[in-house]
């Protein structure tokens, strides 16, 4: 199959858009990305032909909101090569899978004096919930520090280890720098030390194969929105076991098995942890966003992504007085950069003056700010369905904001 | 470049933003309070010395963007020497124009450089940015030691 960018372009109606009429340079990934016309109109027909409470009614259409809904989870399950569709529990979003296992797992199984490894690198999403488990356990947190490059330390990774080390919450890619996790190794560590891992894999998954059986994580999550599907749709995988021996996180309808004032019990796995009605639609959508992935060829939405991001790197070297933040060993195509003497939100308001879609700001990641010594910086993410002259209408840009402010 | 570019960032705006006015510490000061913007991390501390219902000295030192800056720059150098009624009026002018609230009327000698902000209003997201340091100005009077924008 042959990589048309211009054909993958003609699917994601946004980038055809024009903002203060100028065709839209959407260069914001990282923070949501694009979806698919395939994607926007799954939601359309859900709502206009199938739309029904699942697991709920005798009746037909809502038997077939079910069979879809669980379609989508198989989807996901298969997706990630998970051993089973009860592993996969749907939730709003990656935030709330995360706090699911803070809630569920961490208050029951975690007590006073128990320490918890995360890393310089995560987004706040995969920091505060163990802060407040900690808060409210008497929990130890320690920090993997990072390297110059960008990448994490795991030589002094597997030097926090301790008796007492009980959980490894980390990120697979960093949003900030663009930096991959080689979690095979972190992971094994953990597991050799018999210490449960959770991985946030958010940038990972829109990147490339997030393989549950090759990593073995015992938690993993990600949202549906940047993978280029609907919003207020997340997953939490988990292993079977560990779901199953994790009390409910909230409690409603869906959840439960029999409800009595004097005892309720509930559902096995996955539906435990789906109390109230989902976002079905948005579940359906994920699917089809996984399926509309997978009928490209990965391996050149992989090149192409690749070169982007040398592309970039390259011209982004070349402006003045601008420092690329990170040099890590493996990148996807985030890139975040200082320029000297100009504010982040100058520069992002400068290129949103020519239609130009980045971030400026600390990308909740303030700690890994902290370590780089910034305060803020701006971040150009990258999909692969931008292209070489949108790097380019980039570098230009930052070149002519540089002759502006400086 | 857009003309709204231009009109935010007019010569004034830039001139302030590299070159700021009173941007030191006040030590010892009457009054000082850190303004914050937690979608961007940006901080500043107002300090003042008020001496007999007056502003006599004020001051602005932190970290931030052009438009941040350049409004503490210019906040100093319109509050020093007014009364506090008179600060307030100040106060109410800035964020009255860029919030689109009631603004009191004004000459245009009145309220002097501080027109370049009115380009502000044109960028919602950087609206904050130049209220700033004003916020911090009023918390300081009030005796609160940190406000934030949000």
């Amino acid at each position: 199959m042959a990589f048309s960018i211009d054909k993958i372009r003609q699917d994601f109606p946004l980038l055809l858009q024009a903002v203060k009429g100028r065709p839209v340079c959407y260069l914001d990934n990282a923070a949501t990305a694009q979806k698919p016309q395939v994607v926007i109109d799954a939601l359309t027909r859900f709502y206009t032909e199938q739309n029904a409470n699942v697991h709920r009614g005798a009746y037909y259409l809502s038997q077939s909101a079910t069979d879809a809904y669980e379609a989508a989870r198989r989807r996901i399950a298969h997706f990630l090569n998970a051993a089973s569709p009860s592993e996969i529990v749907f939730t709003r979003n990656a935030t709330e899978a995360i706090n699911l296992v803070a809630a569920a797992w961490g208050r029951t199984f975690l007590k006073a004096g128990d320490e918890i490894i995360l890393s310089s690198l995560e987004h706040h999403a995969n920091i505060v919930p163990w802060q407040l488990l900690a808060k409210e356990k008497d929990l130890i947190i320690k920090v993997i520090p990072l390297l110059a490059s960008g990448d994490l330390d795991f030589e002094a990774y597997t030097q926090l280890f301790t008796a007492k080390t009980r959980f490894v919450a980390i990120t697979a890619v960093s949003n900030t720098l663009g930096t991959v996790v080689p979690l095979e190794s972190f992971i094994s560590y953990a597991h050799a030390n018999e210490v449960l891992v959770l991985v946030d894999a958010c940038q990972a998954v829109p990147h490339f194969k997030v393989d549950i059986a090759l990593w073995q994580p015992d938690f993993l999550v990600f949202t549906g929105h940047k993978l280029f599907g609907p919003n207020g749709i997340g997953v939490l995988y988990g292993r079977a076991a560990l779901l199953s021996s994790m009390p409910p996180y909230q409690g409603g309808g869906g959840m439960i098995e029999r409800v009595a004032f004097e005892e309720t019990t509930f559902r096995a796995i996955p539906e435990r942890f789906e109390a109230g009605t989902p976002a079905i639609a948005d579940a359906i959508g994920l699917a089809v966003a996984i399926d509309y992935l997978a009928a490209q060829d990965t391996a050149l939405l992989e090149q192409h992504e690749a070169a982007l991001l040398r592309h970039g790197l390259m011209r982004l070297q070349a402006v003045p007085s601008l420092r690329i933040l990170g040099n890590p060993t493996h990148q996807v195509p985030i890139v975040s950069f200082v320029m000297e003497g100009v504010h982040p939100h100058d520069l992002a308001t400068y290129l949103d003056s020519v239609a130009i879609c980045v971030r400026a700001g600390h990308h909740c990641t303030q700690p890994l700010m902290r370590c780089l010594g910034v305060q803020s910086t701006v971040r150009a993410s990258f999909a692969f369905y931008n292209t070489f002259e949108e790097v380019d209408h980039l570098a230009d840009t930052l070149l002519a904001a540089y002759q502006f402010f400086k | 470049m857009s003309d709204d570019l231009n009109e935010l960032y007019q010569a004034i705006i830039l001139d302030h933003s590299k070159h700021p006015h009173n941007a030191r510490v006040i030590a010892p000061c009457t009054h000082s309070a850190e303004g914050y913007n937690p979608l961007c991390g940006d901080e500043v501390t107002v300090y003042c010395t008020i001496e007999g219902g007056r502003v006599a000295d004020v001051s602005c030192m932190g970290q931030g963007c052009a438009i941040s800056k350049a409004s503490a720059s210019l906040m100093t150098l319109q509050l020093k020497g007014k009364t506090l009624d008179e600060a307030a009026i100040e106060l109410d002018w800035v964020t009255g124009m860029l919030t689109g609230g009631v603004v009191p009327g004004r000459s245009a000698e009145a309220v002097g450089d501080l027109v370049a902000l009115a380009g502000v209003r044109q960028f919602p997201a950087r609206i904050k940015c130049a209220t700033l340091a004003w916020h911090a100005f009023e918390a300081a009077l009030k005796g609160d030691q940190v406000t934030s924008t949000e």
